[in-house]
């Protein structure tokens, strides 16, 4: 395969991911202004924190309102991670690497950017956000129920997949970081308001408010939610189950191309870290730290996926 | 003009359906123009979902555009085709001798048939081919021939497409939305088969590889990138024939060779079908700007070590003041005379005909001798009196840059329309493939149609559509 597919195959599915993400945490985001507006310009501060787009955002707008932070996410497009510009992406690199997709991932990919296209085309009315939220996660899983049902299990597929668990590790982790102070174990605040509905607004972001509850049943406390997060293996966007992936299908690689490549054992050594572990120990670390840390493993090991597959040179 | 009386109609006639469309008139008689219309509709947004599209340069909001479908097929008789295709090889012959006579000993101009300046002070001649065979003496690989009719028997070549003929992938896709849509007809009507040809062409592209070639050559396309009007068609054939679609940015010289940049490695090229124009191919010989073409490729080229299909300086060819003398280069070449005519073309080059042009521009259509894509053109008859007057002027200005030809009464073929079936000018493009083993030209091609009633202009750029093209089994 060109490497320069692989490269397209990746960040085609980086960015359809990103889109996701970035669906839910506005979900989580309207929730909080919906039920507790006082609450809501500090939610949505953190939110567009999580989105690692302070910066973008704050030239352009004074004031973190509804408004301003869902069309700056959803529409904006000079904002590069704004889900209408992350599906133009998603879609140029499809283009890009079109003939190494299944007819009906193309036309997946194709039918999304035209329908997201359309819909983000005018303001957003609060009336609608819910239903416009719902489609772009419905579009993201017509894609990604396309590549899982129609695509060859070779190489092409995994470098799909790393393109995913890369962007939902850097996600997830994002999530954590920007509010870990209401996940440290701190006794005092146990069952206050406050941590209430911070963990609940960290569940929504990864859509896991409900599967938590089935998973732990009533351990509704911090630790068993950053557990939950980071090392339950079930969860599909924790960090543990991300990495596993990431493993795996870097494994395939090694398999189908006979060579094993250092971002191999870089991935190994990050699932070591998350695997079998106690959420004491990562506490005793420093959940912060160890968020950090996380995060840069991500990011090098998503730029020397790039060097020992060849995508740009 | 009075054109909607003295234009050939190929479904049509006085007297009724003409043969090749008795079958089909008789199905469409038993239609329901509703279900028709719907049926339409599903097509566009079929070629919608599927990216079937084009991008047209300098159109913000259009990035990309539907070339619109119409569902009528075009329909040609078998014994039409075989002189077409007897044509067309012939031609095709022709221009790949001319070709590599022009490149190499210049016999055609020695005897003064094609005169010398149309070679020397033509854009697309490049003196880097000169005393060079190119793997297999092909120069090209794929043409495609620009033909129009104007009657029962009157079929002319209107341009050769030598360089980079593109709408293949209309004429694949024009089949299979035909086939979805209503496979009834094809039940009804024996129709011959076009999807053979990416399999063609992969066949004819590796029959042309470099002699010194071991093994099944390895073949890629290369497209200037998702931005280029004919990205889909690029990355269309890449997929059906099973082979790579590269950018330049994937290539490079390695140990004397083309390679490009995989997953594990650098891989080498035999055969590289390019879309992307002399001029970018190899930023060392040619323009030094140029970010779509591979450094070296012209050195691994010349040392016979890849194939560049079509070969570079092709362009001479289509260059439509050589277009004139297309009879005299058949003539020359194979020694028969030409079974496909020629338009007759005054040659705004030479005083008399450059006279006879500005005394009857309102009744000529005058091209520019590079152009293409109906840029730069002016119809005659169908132009205001403030256009031609600015047209004379550039013409006398520069009259070497035109050549003048009669308004053809291009046939017609009915297009689908709300209120029925309504006559739209055609002309059709067929695509041949050539390489060492032989001409391959498969039995269809590309009908364009102009969809506004009596207009001349078909190409898509111009608001065109594309038709099936059908020919019959004997």
């Amino acid at each position: 395969m060109l490497g320069k597919t692989a490269g397209g195959l990746y960040w085609m599915f980086r960015f359809l991911e990103r889109s996701e993400n970035t669906a839910r945490l506005i979900e989580a985001g309207f929730r909080i202004a919906l039920t507790r507006s006082n609450d809501a310009e500090s939610e949505w501060k953190s939110v567009i924190i999580t989105s690692a787009a302070r910066q973008e955002f704050e030239e352009r707008h004074d004031k973190y309102t509804s408004a301003n932070v869902v069309n700056f996410l959803l529409r904006d497009a000079n904002n590069p991670s704004s889900v209408l510009s992350v599906t133009k992406s998603a879609r140029d690199n499809a283009r890009l690497v079109r003939t190494a997709l299944t007819t009906e991932v193309w036309a997946a990919i194709n039918e999304t950017w035209m329908v997201l296209t359309d819909v983000l085309k005018r303001p957003i009315p609060e009336t609608e956000l819910p239903a416009v939220l719902a489609t772009i996660r419905q579009q993201s899983a017509l894609v990604r129920g396309a590549l899982v049902g129609t695509m060859l299990r070779n190489d092409i597929f995994d470098f799909c997949r790393l393109g995913t668990f890369i962007e939902r590790i850097d996600s997830t982790a994002r999530i954590i970081d920007v509010k870990y102070y209401a996940l440290l174990p701190s006794p005092s605040f146990v069952g206050s308001r406050m941590d209430n509905v911070q963990w609940e607004t960290i569940l929504r972001s990864v859509s896991a408010h409900r599967s938590f509850r089935w998973a732990v049943e009533d351990d509704f406390t911090a630790p068993a939610i950053a557990d939950f997060l980071i090392l339950d293996g079930r969860m599909p966007r924790s960090l543990s189950h991300c990495a596993r992936q990431l493993v795996e299908n870097l494994d395939h690689l090694a398999k189908d191309y006979g060579e094993v490549k250092p971002s191999h054992e870089m991935a190994r050594k990050m699932h070591a870290r998350l695997k079998d572990r106690d959420i004491g120990s990562i506490f005793d670390e420093g959940l912060h730290e160890f968020v950090g840390s996380i995060l840069d493993d991500t990011a090098a090991i998503g730029m020397q996926i790039e060097i020992d597959y060849r995508f740009n040179n | 003009m009075n054109d909607e009386n003295t234009h050939f109609d190929e479904m049509i006639s006085a007297t009724g359906a003409r043969p090749p469309y008795v079958d089909y008139d008789e199905w469409f008689a038993s239609q329901d123009n509703n279900r028709l219309a719907k049926k339409a509709a599903e097509a566009s947004a079929f070629f919608r979902r599927t990216g079937i599209t084009f991008n047209v340069y300098g159109q913000s909001d259009a990035e990309e555009r539907l070339i619109p479908f119409d569902l009528v097929p075009r329909i040609v008789s078998s014994g039409e085709w075989s002189r077409l295709s007897r044509g067309i090889e012939q031609r095709v012959r022709a221009i790949n001798a001319f070709l590599h006579d022009i490149y190499n000993r210049q016999e055609i101009l020695k005897a003064g048939i094609v005169p010398i300046d149309l070679i020397a002070k033509n854009a697309a001649f490049l003196p880097q081919m000169m005393d060079f065979n190119p793997p297999g003496g092909v120069y090209t690989h794929i043409v495609g021939t620009d033909i129009v009719r104007t009657g029962e028997d009157d079929f002319y070549v209107l341009e050769d497409n030598a360089r980079t003929p593109s709408g293949v992938s209309y004429m694949l896709e024009n089949r299979e939305t035909m086939l979805q849509m209503f496979p009834e007809l094809f039940s009804k009507i024996k129709v011959k088969p076009v999807s053979d040809y990416p399999k063609s062409l992969r066949r004819s592209l590796e029959a042309s590889a470099p002699a010194s070639c071991e093994g099944r050559p390895r073949v890629a396309v290369l497209t200037p990138g998702i931005h280029n009007s004919a990205y889909f068609e690029h990355s269309f054939l890449a997929d059906q024939m099973g082979v790579e679609l590269v950018e330049g940015h994937d290539l490079r010289v390695v140990d004397g060779h083309i390679a490009m940049r995989t997953t594990r490695g650098y891989k080498q090229i035999d055969v590289i079908y390019r879309r992307v124009d002399d001029d970018f191919l190899d930023p060392m010989t040619f323009n030094p700007n140029s970010m779509l073409g591979v450094p070296g490729i012209m050195d691994v080229y010349r040392a016979g070590n890849i194939t560049i299909a079509n070969a570079p300086g092709t362009g001479v060819a289509d260059d439509k003041a050589i277009y004139s003398y297309m009879p005299d280069i058949v003539e020359f070449y194979t020694g028969e005379r030409a079974i496909l005519k020629n338009v007759e073309t005054h040659r705004c080059s030479e005083s008399d005909a450059l006279k006879y042009v500005l005394d009857n521009l309102a009744d000529l259509v005058v091209k520019e001798v590079h152009g293409s894509g109906g840029y730069g053109m002016l119809v005659g008859p169908a132009a205001s009196k403030k256009e031609l007057a600015a047209f004379a002027a550039k013409l006398k200005s520069n009259p070497s840059n035109y050549i003048a030809q009669p308004t053809l009464s291009l046939s017609t073929v009915p297009i689908f329309t709300k209120k029925g079936l309504a006559p739209r000018h055609v002309d059709l493009r067929p695509f041949a493939l050539v390489s060492p083993s032989g001409v391959n030209i498969t039995p269809g091609g590309l009908t364009r149609v102009a969809l506004k009633a009596g207009s001349l202009v078909v190409n898509s750029s111009q608001g065109g559509g594309t038709k099936d093209t059908w020919i019959l089994e004997d």
